[in-house]
Protein backbone atom coordinates (compact mmCIF):
# COMPACT_ATOMS: atom_id res chain seq x y z
CA UNK A 1 0.00 0.00 0.00
CA UNK A 2 2.68 2.48 1.02
CA UNK A 3 4.80 1.54 -1.97
CA UNK A 4 1.79 1.94 -4.19
CA UNK A 5 1.08 5.43 -2.84
CA UNK A 6 4.68 6.49 -3.23
CA UNK A 7 4.76 5.23 -6.79
CA UNK A 8 1.47 6.96 -7.48
CA UNK A 9 3.05 10.26 -6.46
CA UNK A 10 6.17 9.57 -8.52
CA UNK A 11 4.15 8.38 -11.48
CA UNK A 12 1.94 11.46 -11.61
CA UNK A 13 5.05 13.63 -11.49
CA UNK A 14 6.71 11.81 -14.34
CA UNK A 15 3.40 11.66 -16.19
CA UNK A 16 3.01 15.45 -15.96
CA UNK A 17 6.30 15.85 -17.80
CA UNK A 18 5.26 13.33 -20.45
CA UNK A 19 1.87 15.01 -20.77
CA UNK A 20 3.41 18.42 -21.45
CA UNK A 21 5.57 16.95 -24.21
CA UNK A 22 2.71 14.86 -25.58
CA UNK A 23 0.59 17.98 -26.14
CA UNK A 24 3.22 19.15 -28.62
CA UNK A 25 3.01 15.93 -30.62
CA UNK A 26 -0.76 15.93 -30.63
CA UNK A 27 -1.16 19.62 -31.56
CA UNK A 28 1.25 19.46 -34.45
CA UNK A 29 -0.30 16.23 -35.67
CA UNK A 30 -3.76 17.77 -35.38
CA UNK A 31 -2.94 20.80 -37.47
CA UNK A 32 -0.61 19.48 -40.19
CA UNK A 33 -1.01 15.71 -39.86
CA UNK A 34 2.67 15.17 -39.22
CA UNK A 35 4.40 13.28 -36.40
CA UNK A 36 7.09 15.71 -35.35
CA UNK A 37 9.88 13.31 -34.49
CA UNK A 38 12.16 16.18 -33.51
CA UNK A 39 9.87 17.16 -30.65
CA UNK A 40 11.68 14.99 -28.10
CA UNK A 41 14.94 16.68 -29.02
CA UNK A 42 13.32 20.09 -28.77
CA UNK A 43 12.48 19.04 -25.22
CA UNK A 44 16.11 18.06 -24.62
CA UNK A 45 17.34 21.36 -26.06
CA UNK A 46 14.98 23.20 -23.72
CA UNK A 47 16.49 21.38 -20.74
CA UNK A 48 19.93 22.58 -21.87
CA UNK A 49 18.67 26.12 -22.30
CA UNK A 50 17.26 25.89 -18.78
CA UNK A 51 20.59 24.55 -17.53
CA UNK A 52 22.59 27.36 -19.07
CA UNK A 53 20.07 29.94 -17.89
CA UNK A 54 20.13 28.55 -14.36
CA UNK A 55 23.91 28.59 -14.14
CA UNK A 56 24.10 32.10 -15.58
CA UNK A 57 21.46 33.43 -13.25
CA UNK A 58 22.84 31.87 -10.08
CA UNK A 59 26.59 32.13 -10.57
CA UNK A 60 27.03 35.22 -12.74
CA UNK A 61 24.10 37.38 -11.81
CA UNK A 62 24.09 36.09 -8.26
CA UNK A 63 20.38 35.57 -7.90
CA UNK A 64 19.98 33.76 -4.61
CA UNK A 65 16.22 33.37 -4.43
CA UNK A 66 15.52 29.94 -5.85
CA UNK A 67 11.88 30.76 -6.57
CA UNK A 68 12.85 33.80 -8.62
CA UNK A 69 15.63 31.90 -10.40
CA UNK A 70 13.30 29.05 -11.26
CA UNK A 71 10.67 31.43 -12.57
CA UNK A 72 13.20 33.28 -14.74
CA UNK A 73 14.69 30.01 -15.99
CA UNK A 74 11.24 28.88 -16.99
CA UNK A 75 10.56 32.09 -18.92
CA UNK A 76 13.94 32.06 -20.66
CA UNK A 77 13.60 28.38 -21.60
CA UNK A 78 10.11 28.91 -22.98
CA UNK A 79 11.18 31.92 -25.05
CA UNK A 80 14.30 30.41 -26.56
CA UNK A 81 12.80 26.98 -27.17
CA UNK A 82 9.86 28.60 -28.93
CA UNK A 83 12.29 30.47 -31.13
CA UNK A 84 14.15 27.24 -31.92
CA UNK A 85 10.97 25.39 -32.85
CA UNK A 86 9.65 28.33 -34.87
CA UNK A 87 12.89 28.34 -36.86
CA UNK A 88 12.77 24.56 -37.38
CA UNK A 89 9.26 24.81 -38.76
CA UNK A 90 10.22 27.62 -41.12
CA UNK A 91 13.36 25.95 -42.41
CA UNK A 92 12.63 22.25 -42.32
CA UNK A 93 8.87 21.72 -42.54
CA UNK A 94 7.16 24.63 -44.24
CA UNK A 95 9.01 24.32 -47.55
CA UNK A 96 7.88 20.69 -47.68
CA UNK A 97 4.22 21.39 -47.16
CA UNK A 98 2.29 20.12 -50.15
CA UNK A 99 5.07 17.68 -50.93
CA UNK A 100 4.55 13.94 -50.57
CA UNK A 101 3.32 12.80 -47.17
CA UNK A 102 6.52 11.30 -45.84
CA UNK A 103 8.71 14.29 -46.70
CA UNK A 104 8.15 16.34 -43.53
CA UNK A 105 8.44 13.19 -41.42
CA UNK A 106 11.86 12.43 -42.88
CA UNK A 107 12.83 16.05 -42.42
CA UNK A 108 11.76 15.80 -38.76
CA UNK A 109 13.94 12.74 -38.21
CA UNK A 110 16.78 14.73 -39.74
CA UNK A 111 16.14 17.64 -37.39
CA UNK A 112 16.08 15.22 -34.47
CA UNK A 113 19.52 13.90 -35.39
CA UNK A 114 20.78 17.42 -36.02
CA UNK A 115 19.61 18.72 -32.64
CA UNK A 116 21.07 15.89 -30.59
CA UNK A 117 24.37 16.03 -32.47
CA UNK A 118 24.53 19.80 -32.20
CA UNK A 119 24.10 19.60 -28.43
CA UNK A 120 26.60 16.76 -28.23
CA UNK A 121 29.23 18.77 -30.07
CA UNK A 122 28.65 22.09 -28.34
CA UNK A 123 27.88 20.85 -24.82
CA UNK A 124 29.88 17.65 -24.74
CA UNK A 125 28.73 14.06 -24.64
CA UNK A 126 28.67 13.65 -20.86
CA UNK A 127 25.81 14.24 -18.45
CA UNK A 128 25.56 17.87 -17.41
CA UNK A 129 24.46 18.44 -13.87
CA UNK A 130 23.36 21.38 -11.79
CA UNK A 131 23.45 21.84 -8.04
CA UNK A 132 20.07 20.84 -6.57
CA UNK A 133 17.62 23.67 -7.11
CA UNK A 134 14.99 22.65 -4.61
CA UNK A 135 15.39 20.40 -1.62
CA UNK A 136 13.11 19.15 1.08
CA UNK A 137 9.99 17.07 1.28
CA UNK A 138 6.84 16.38 3.23
CA UNK A 139 6.61 13.02 4.93
CA UNK A 140 2.97 12.14 4.43
CA UNK A 141 3.07 9.10 6.73
CA UNK A 142 5.33 6.25 7.69
CA UNK A 143 4.33 2.64 7.73
CA UNK A 144 6.61 -0.35 8.38
CA UNK A 145 9.56 2.04 8.37
CA UNK A 146 8.66 3.12 4.83
CA UNK A 147 8.05 6.86 4.66
CA UNK A 148 5.69 8.02 1.92
CA UNK A 149 7.03 11.38 0.82
CA UNK A 150 6.00 14.20 -1.43
CA UNK A 151 9.00 16.31 -2.28
CA UNK A 152 8.85 20.04 -2.89
CA UNK A 153 10.16 19.38 -6.39
CA UNK A 154 7.19 17.15 -7.09
CA UNK A 155 4.79 19.71 -5.70
CA UNK A 156 6.32 22.38 -7.94
CA UNK A 157 5.95 20.11 -10.97
CA UNK A 158 2.31 19.41 -10.17
CA UNK A 159 1.58 23.06 -9.58
CA UNK A 160 3.39 24.40 -12.65
CA UNK A 161 1.84 21.72 -14.87
CA UNK A 162 -1.65 22.45 -13.57
CA UNK A 163 -1.26 26.21 -14.06
CA UNK A 164 0.19 25.78 -17.55
CA UNK A 165 -2.53 23.35 -18.58
CA UNK A 166 -5.19 25.78 -17.37
CA UNK A 167 -3.64 28.62 -19.38
CA UNK A 168 -3.28 26.35 -22.37
CA UNK A 169 -6.88 25.16 -22.13
CA UNK A 170 -8.03 28.77 -21.99
CA UNK A 171 -5.89 29.67 -24.99
CA UNK A 172 -7.22 26.85 -27.13
CA UNK A 173 -10.89 27.05 -26.21
CA UNK A 174 -11.54 30.74 -25.60
CA UNK A 175 -9.17 32.90 -27.61
CA UNK A 176 -9.05 33.94 -31.25
CA UNK A 177 -5.77 32.14 -31.76
CA UNK A 178 -7.17 28.94 -30.27
CA UNK A 179 -10.24 29.10 -32.47
CA UNK A 180 -8.08 29.75 -35.50
CA UNK A 181 -5.99 26.71 -34.60
CA UNK A 182 -9.00 24.47 -34.27
CA UNK A 183 -10.39 25.84 -37.54
CA UNK A 184 -7.11 25.06 -39.34
CA UNK A 185 -7.19 21.59 -37.83
CA UNK A 186 -10.59 20.96 -39.39
CA UNK A 187 -10.42 22.74 -42.73
CA UNK A 188 -7.44 24.88 -43.72
CA UNK A 189 -9.01 26.00 -46.98
CA UNK A 190 -12.09 27.30 -45.23
CA UNK A 191 -10.03 28.87 -42.45
CA UNK A 192 -8.17 30.88 -45.09
CA UNK A 193 -11.48 31.88 -46.69
CA UNK A 194 -12.66 33.50 -43.46
CA UNK A 195 -9.36 35.35 -43.18
CA UNK A 196 -7.12 33.13 -41.02
CA UNK A 197 -3.44 33.33 -41.90
CA UNK A 198 -2.89 29.57 -41.96
CA UNK A 199 0.92 29.72 -42.13
CA UNK A 200 1.07 32.02 -39.14
CA UNK A 201 -1.33 29.82 -37.19
CA UNK A 202 0.82 26.77 -37.89
CA UNK A 203 3.90 28.71 -36.75
CA UNK A 204 2.12 29.64 -33.54
CA UNK A 205 1.27 25.98 -32.98
CA UNK A 206 4.96 25.11 -33.08
CA UNK A 207 5.70 28.01 -30.73
CA UNK A 208 3.12 26.83 -28.19
CA UNK A 209 4.22 23.20 -28.50
CA UNK A 210 7.80 24.30 -27.83
CA UNK A 211 6.82 26.46 -24.86
CA UNK A 212 5.09 23.50 -23.22
CA UNK A 213 8.05 21.24 -24.02
CA UNK A 214 10.29 23.86 -22.40
CA UNK A 215 8.24 23.72 -19.22
CA UNK A 216 8.67 19.96 -19.29
CA UNK A 217 12.42 20.36 -19.96
CA UNK A 218 12.88 22.78 -17.08
CA UNK A 219 10.92 20.53 -14.73
CA UNK A 220 12.93 17.52 -15.89
CA UNK A 221 16.18 19.31 -15.18
CA UNK A 222 15.00 20.45 -11.77
CA UNK A 223 13.72 16.95 -10.91
CA UNK A 224 16.70 14.88 -11.97
CA UNK A 225 19.44 17.52 -11.81
CA UNK A 226 21.18 16.09 -14.88
CA UNK A 227 20.62 16.14 -18.59
CA UNK A 228 22.52 14.77 -21.57
CA UNK A 229 22.31 15.21 -25.31
CA UNK A 230 20.66 11.77 -25.62
CA UNK A 231 17.82 12.61 -23.24
CA UNK A 232 15.50 13.71 -26.01
CA UNK A 233 14.88 10.33 -27.51
CA UNK A 234 13.39 8.14 -24.80
CA UNK A 235 11.17 10.77 -23.10
CA UNK A 236 10.20 11.92 -26.59
CA UNK A 237 9.08 8.49 -27.71
CA UNK A 238 7.29 7.94 -24.41
CA UNK A 239 5.43 11.19 -24.81
CA UNK A 240 4.57 10.14 -28.34
CA UNK A 241 3.24 6.88 -26.88
CA UNK A 242 1.20 8.97 -24.46
CA UNK A 243 -0.25 10.98 -27.33
CA UNK A 244 -1.17 7.80 -29.22
CA UNK A 245 -2.66 6.22 -26.10
CA UNK A 246 -4.76 9.31 -25.45
CA UNK A 247 -5.80 9.50 -29.10
CA UNK A 248 -3.52 11.54 -31.33
CA UNK A 249 -5.09 14.90 -32.07
CA UNK A 250 -6.88 15.02 -28.72
CA UNK A 251 -5.52 17.52 -26.20
CA UNK A 252 -7.10 16.06 -23.05
CA UNK A 253 -6.02 12.67 -24.39
CA UNK A 254 -2.38 13.80 -24.41
CA UNK A 255 -2.51 14.80 -20.76
CA UNK A 256 -4.34 11.68 -19.61
CA UNK A 257 -2.11 9.50 -21.78
CA UNK A 258 0.99 11.16 -20.31
CA UNK A 259 -0.08 10.50 -16.75
CA UNK A 260 -1.02 6.90 -17.60
CA UNK A 261 2.37 6.26 -19.18
CA UNK A 262 4.07 7.81 -16.16
CA UNK A 263 2.06 5.55 -13.85
CA UNK A 264 2.64 2.42 -15.91
CA UNK A 265 6.36 3.08 -15.90
CA UNK A 266 6.67 3.72 -12.16
CA UNK A 267 4.35 0.89 -11.15
CA UNK A 268 6.19 -1.52 -13.38
CA UNK A 269 9.49 -0.41 -11.86
CA UNK A 270 8.16 -0.97 -8.36
CA UNK A 271 6.45 -4.30 -8.80
CA UNK A 272 8.23 -5.99 -11.67
CA UNK A 273 11.59 -5.01 -13.03
CA UNK A 274 13.07 -1.54 -13.25
CA UNK A 275 15.33 -2.71 -16.09
CA UNK A 276 12.33 -3.38 -18.27
CA UNK A 277 10.40 -0.18 -17.54
CA UNK A 278 10.92 1.16 -21.06
CA UNK A 279 9.77 -2.14 -22.49
CA UNK A 280 6.57 -1.80 -20.48
CA UNK A 281 5.98 1.74 -21.70
CA UNK A 282 6.60 0.87 -25.33
CA UNK A 283 4.49 -2.27 -25.15
CA UNK A 284 1.65 0.11 -24.44
CA UNK A 285 2.36 1.78 -27.78
CA UNK A 286 2.16 -1.54 -29.62
CA UNK A 287 -0.92 -2.71 -27.73
CA UNK A 288 -2.72 0.59 -28.30
CA UNK A 289 -1.94 0.59 -31.99
CA UNK A 290 -3.23 -2.95 -32.36
CA UNK A 291 -6.36 -2.90 -30.22
CA UNK A 292 -7.33 0.76 -29.86
CA UNK A 293 -5.79 2.62 -32.79
CA UNK A 294 -7.94 5.71 -32.26
CA UNK A 295 -6.77 5.94 -28.62
CA UNK A 296 -8.78 6.67 -25.50
CA UNK A 297 -10.13 10.07 -26.53
CA UNK A 298 -9.66 9.87 -30.27
CA UNK A 299 -12.63 10.29 -32.50
CA UNK A 300 -13.51 7.75 -35.11
CA UNK A 301 -13.11 9.16 -38.59
CA UNK A 302 -16.80 9.43 -39.28
CA UNK A 303 -18.47 12.73 -39.74
CA UNK A 304 -21.80 13.95 -40.94
CA UNK A 305 -21.48 15.72 -44.24
CA UNK B 1 -23.96 55.78 -61.28
CA UNK B 2 -22.86 52.22 -60.68
CA UNK B 3 -19.57 51.32 -59.12
CA UNK B 4 -17.65 48.29 -60.24
CA UNK B 5 -16.93 46.02 -57.29
CA UNK B 6 -15.53 42.88 -58.88
CA UNK B 7 -13.90 42.69 -62.29
CA UNK B 8 -12.69 39.41 -63.74
CA UNK B 9 -10.69 39.69 -66.98
CA UNK B 10 -9.42 36.82 -69.09
CA UNK B 11 -8.99 34.49 -66.13
CA UNK B 12 -7.56 31.05 -66.82
CA UNK B 13 -7.26 28.49 -64.04
CA UNK B 14 -5.61 25.11 -64.24
CA UNK B 15 -5.81 21.94 -62.21
CA UNK B 16 -2.49 20.42 -63.04
CA UNK B 17 -2.54 20.44 -66.83
CA UNK B 18 -6.29 20.62 -67.18
CA UNK B 19 -7.60 24.08 -67.98
CA UNK B 20 -10.76 24.53 -65.91
CA UNK B 21 -11.38 28.20 -66.71
CA UNK B 22 -10.57 29.17 -70.29
CA UNK B 23 -10.57 32.94 -70.14
CA UNK B 24 -13.48 34.24 -68.09
CA UNK B 25 -14.68 37.85 -68.14
CA UNK B 26 -17.38 39.16 -65.89
CA UNK B 27 -18.15 41.96 -63.50
CA UNK B 28 -20.28 42.62 -60.46
CA UNK B 29 -21.45 46.13 -59.60
CA UNK B 30 -22.11 47.46 -56.15
CA UNK B 31 -25.63 46.65 -54.91
CA UNK B 32 -26.34 43.97 -57.50
CA UNK B 33 -27.29 40.35 -57.26
CA UNK B 34 -25.44 38.61 -60.07
CA UNK B 35 -25.85 34.95 -60.77
CA UNK B 36 -23.69 32.48 -62.61
CA UNK B 37 -25.49 29.41 -63.88
CA UNK B 38 -24.23 26.38 -65.66
CA UNK B 39 -24.12 22.61 -65.61
CA UNK B 40 -22.14 20.42 -63.25
CA UNK B 41 -18.44 20.70 -63.95
CA UNK B 42 -18.73 23.89 -66.01
CA UNK B 43 -16.22 25.62 -63.72
CA UNK B 44 -18.56 27.73 -61.60
CA UNK B 45 -17.08 26.76 -58.25
CA UNK B 46 -13.58 26.98 -59.68
CA UNK B 47 -14.29 30.58 -60.58
CA UNK B 48 -15.56 31.31 -57.06
CA UNK B 49 -12.46 29.82 -55.52
CA UNK B 50 -10.17 31.52 -58.04
CA UNK B 51 -11.64 34.88 -57.04
CA UNK B 52 -10.58 33.97 -53.48
CA UNK B 53 -7.09 33.00 -54.59
CA UNK B 54 -7.21 29.21 -54.17
CA UNK B 55 -6.43 27.94 -56.79
CA UNK B 56 -4.76 31.00 -58.20
CA UNK B 57 -5.48 32.27 -61.70
CA UNK B 58 -2.62 31.44 -64.06
CA UNK B 59 -3.59 34.17 -66.49
CA UNK B 60 -5.81 37.22 -66.39
CA UNK B 61 -6.59 39.69 -63.64
CA UNK B 62 -9.11 39.93 -60.84
CA UNK B 63 -9.86 43.30 -59.30
CA UNK B 64 -11.91 43.85 -56.19
CA UNK B 65 -12.89 47.28 -54.86
CA UNK B 66 -9.98 48.92 -56.63
CA UNK B 67 -7.37 46.35 -55.49
CA UNK B 68 -5.68 43.89 -57.81
CA UNK B 69 -6.26 40.67 -55.90
CA UNK B 70 -5.01 38.24 -58.56
CA UNK B 71 -1.84 37.39 -56.62
CA UNK B 72 -2.99 38.04 -53.05
CA UNK B 73 -3.10 35.14 -50.58
CA UNK B 74 -6.58 33.93 -49.67
CA UNK B 75 -6.66 35.33 -46.15
CA UNK B 76 -5.68 38.80 -47.35
CA UNK B 77 -8.45 38.74 -49.94
CA UNK B 78 -10.86 37.90 -47.11
CA UNK B 79 -9.60 40.93 -45.20
CA UNK B 80 -10.73 43.18 -48.05
CA UNK B 81 -14.27 42.13 -47.04
CA UNK B 82 -14.90 39.54 -49.68
CA UNK B 83 -16.69 36.65 -48.00
CA UNK B 84 -17.67 33.29 -49.41
CA UNK B 85 -20.14 30.60 -48.40
CA UNK B 86 -18.39 27.91 -50.43
CA UNK B 87 -19.48 24.77 -52.20
CA UNK B 88 -20.32 22.01 -49.76
CA UNK B 89 -20.88 24.57 -46.97
CA UNK B 90 -17.62 23.68 -45.17
CA UNK B 91 -18.80 24.65 -41.74
CA UNK B 92 -16.39 23.86 -38.90
CA UNK B 93 -18.23 20.76 -37.77
CA UNK B 94 -16.43 20.27 -34.45
CA UNK B 95 -17.01 23.87 -33.39
CA UNK B 96 -20.24 25.25 -32.03
CA UNK B 97 -22.57 27.44 -34.05
CA UNK B 98 -21.39 30.45 -32.05
CA UNK B 99 -17.74 29.58 -32.65
CA UNK B 100 -18.42 29.23 -36.36
CA UNK B 101 -19.91 32.72 -36.34
CA UNK B 102 -16.92 34.00 -34.37
CA UNK B 103 -14.66 32.52 -37.05
CA UNK B 104 -16.68 34.39 -39.64
CA UNK B 105 -16.15 37.66 -37.81
CA UNK B 106 -12.36 37.62 -37.60
CA UNK B 107 -12.00 40.19 -40.36
CA UNK B 108 -14.78 42.37 -38.91
CA UNK B 109 -14.63 45.11 -36.33
CA UNK B 110 -14.60 43.29 -32.92
CA UNK B 111 -16.70 45.97 -31.22
CA UNK B 112 -19.52 45.30 -33.68
CA UNK B 113 -19.67 41.57 -33.04
CA UNK B 114 -22.76 41.66 -30.81
CA UNK B 115 -24.70 43.76 -33.28
CA UNK B 116 -23.75 41.57 -36.24
CA UNK B 117 -24.62 38.45 -34.27
CA UNK B 118 -28.09 39.79 -33.47
CA UNK B 119 -28.57 40.63 -37.12
CA UNK B 120 -27.70 37.22 -38.53
CA UNK B 121 -29.70 35.46 -35.84
CA UNK B 122 -32.70 37.60 -36.69
CA UNK B 123 -32.24 36.58 -40.32
CA UNK B 124 -31.92 32.88 -39.44
CA UNK B 125 -33.82 32.38 -36.15
CA UNK B 126 -33.19 28.62 -36.35
CA UNK B 127 -29.54 29.24 -35.62
CA UNK B 128 -30.24 30.95 -32.33
CA UNK B 129 -31.90 27.77 -31.06
CA UNK B 130 -28.76 25.86 -32.03
CA UNK B 131 -26.20 28.40 -30.87
CA UNK B 132 -24.33 26.08 -28.47
CA UNK B 133 -24.55 22.98 -30.65
CA UNK B 134 -21.66 21.64 -32.69
CA UNK B 135 -21.91 22.50 -36.35
CA UNK B 136 -21.71 18.85 -37.40
CA UNK B 137 -24.98 18.03 -35.62
CA UNK B 138 -27.03 20.51 -37.67
CA UNK B 139 -29.30 19.47 -40.52
CA UNK B 140 -28.27 20.28 -44.08
CA UNK B 141 -30.49 23.35 -44.27
CA UNK B 142 -29.23 24.63 -40.95
CA UNK B 143 -25.66 24.08 -42.05
CA UNK B 144 -26.31 26.15 -45.17
CA UNK B 145 -27.84 28.91 -43.05
CA UNK B 146 -24.80 28.76 -40.82
CA UNK B 147 -22.45 28.97 -43.81
CA UNK B 148 -24.22 32.09 -45.06
CA UNK B 149 -24.46 33.58 -41.56
CA UNK B 150 -20.74 32.96 -41.04
CA UNK B 151 -19.96 34.80 -44.28
CA UNK B 152 -22.24 37.68 -43.24
CA UNK B 153 -20.40 38.04 -39.93
CA UNK B 154 -17.43 39.34 -41.91
CA UNK B 155 -19.47 42.47 -42.85
CA UNK B 156 -18.75 41.68 -46.49
CA UNK B 157 -18.83 44.16 -49.33
CA UNK B 158 -19.32 41.23 -51.65
CA UNK B 159 -20.85 37.91 -50.71
CA UNK B 160 -20.03 34.89 -52.85
CA UNK B 161 -22.61 32.12 -52.52
CA UNK B 162 -21.82 28.78 -54.08
CA UNK B 163 -24.91 26.63 -54.65
CA UNK B 164 -26.78 27.49 -51.48
CA UNK B 165 -29.76 25.40 -52.64
CA UNK B 166 -27.86 22.16 -53.20
CA UNK B 167 -29.49 19.19 -51.53
CA UNK B 168 -32.08 21.20 -49.64
CA UNK B 169 -35.84 20.85 -49.45
CA UNK B 170 -37.78 23.38 -51.59
CA UNK B 171 -39.13 25.15 -48.51
CA UNK B 172 -35.64 25.66 -47.10
CA UNK B 173 -34.41 26.84 -50.51
CA UNK B 174 -37.15 29.46 -50.50
CA UNK B 175 -36.17 30.61 -47.00
CA UNK B 176 -32.57 31.00 -48.08
CA UNK B 177 -33.40 32.83 -51.30
CA UNK B 178 -35.75 35.12 -49.38
CA UNK B 179 -32.95 35.90 -46.97
CA UNK B 180 -30.62 36.80 -49.84
CA UNK B 181 -33.28 39.06 -51.33
CA UNK B 182 -33.88 40.80 -48.00
CA UNK B 183 -30.18 41.37 -47.45
CA UNK B 184 -29.80 42.90 -50.88
CA UNK B 185 -32.90 45.07 -50.67
CA UNK B 186 -32.48 46.28 -47.11
CA UNK B 187 -28.76 46.65 -46.62
CA UNK B 188 -27.66 46.90 -50.23
CA UNK B 189 -25.45 43.82 -49.96
CA UNK B 190 -23.80 42.83 -53.23
CA UNK B 191 -24.21 39.12 -53.96
CA UNK B 192 -22.56 36.90 -56.52
CA UNK B 193 -24.51 33.68 -56.64
CA UNK B 194 -23.57 30.41 -58.29
CA UNK B 195 -26.52 28.14 -58.91
CA UNK B 196 -27.68 25.04 -60.73
CA UNK B 197 -31.21 25.95 -59.80
CA UNK B 198 -31.36 28.35 -62.75
CA UNK B 199 -35.00 29.34 -62.51
CA UNK B 200 -34.86 30.58 -58.94
CA UNK B 201 -31.48 32.16 -59.39
CA UNK B 202 -32.45 34.10 -62.50
CA UNK B 203 -35.68 35.29 -60.92
CA UNK B 204 -33.74 36.61 -57.95
CA UNK B 205 -30.80 38.14 -59.80
CA UNK B 206 -30.47 41.50 -61.52
CA UNK B 207 -28.03 40.08 -64.00
CA UNK B 208 -26.78 36.67 -64.92
CA UNK B 209 -24.02 34.84 -66.73
CA UNK B 210 -24.09 31.37 -68.23
CA UNK B 211 -20.96 29.24 -68.07
CA UNK B 212 -20.32 26.30 -70.35
CA UNK B 213 -17.13 24.30 -70.15
CA UNK B 214 -14.99 27.01 -68.55
CA UNK B 215 -16.26 29.89 -70.70
CA UNK B 216 -19.00 32.50 -70.35
CA UNK B 217 -21.37 31.91 -73.25
CA UNK B 218 -24.26 34.23 -72.45
CA UNK B 219 -24.98 37.19 -70.25
CA UNK B 220 -27.87 39.56 -69.67
CA UNK B 221 -30.44 40.66 -67.15
CA UNK B 222 -32.16 37.97 -65.15
CA UNK B 223 -35.36 38.45 -67.13
CA UNK B 224 -33.62 38.34 -70.52
CA UNK B 225 -31.92 35.09 -69.65
CA UNK B 226 -35.15 33.56 -68.34
CA UNK B 227 -36.75 34.27 -71.72
CA UNK B 228 -33.76 33.10 -73.75
CA UNK B 229 -34.58 30.02 -75.82
CA UNK B 230 -31.24 28.28 -75.30
CA UNK B 231 -31.47 28.67 -71.56
CA UNK B 232 -35.04 27.53 -71.52
CA UNK B 233 -34.16 24.31 -73.24
CA UNK B 234 -30.87 23.65 -71.48
CA UNK B 235 -31.53 24.70 -67.92
CA UNK B 236 -35.18 25.41 -67.31
CA UNK B 237 -37.30 22.72 -68.92
CA UNK B 238 -38.83 20.78 -66.08
CA UNK B 239 -36.80 22.83 -63.68
CA UNK B 240 -39.64 24.94 -62.30
CA UNK B 241 -39.90 23.50 -58.86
Amino acid sequence: MEVFLQQLINGITLGSIYGLIAIGYTMVFGIIGMVNFAHGDVFMVSAFIALVAFLLLTSFLGISSIALALFLVLIVAMLFTSLVNWTIERLAYRPLRGSFRLAPLISAIGMSIFLSNFVQVTQGPRNKSIPPMVQGEFVLFTKNDYPVTLSFKQLIIWFVTAVLLACFWYLVSKTRLGRAQRACEQDQKMAALVGVDVDRTISMTFVIAAALAAVAGTMYLMYYGVVSFADGFVPGVKAFTAAVLGGIGSLPGAVVGGILIGLIETMWSAYFSIDYKDVAAFSVLAITLIFLPQGLFGRPDVEKV
Amino acid sequence: MTTRLLTVRGVKTFYGRVMALKGVDLEVNEGEIVTLIGANGAGKSTLMMTVCGNPRAREGTIEFAGHDITRLPTHEIARLKLAQAPEGRRIFSRMTVLENLQMGSITAEPSEFARDLDRVLALFPRLSQRIGQRGGTLSGGEQQMLAIARALMAQPRLLLLDEPSLGLAPLVVRQIFDAIKTLNAESGLTVFLVEQNAYHALKLAHRGYVMVNGRITLSGTGRELLEHSEIKSAYLEGGRH
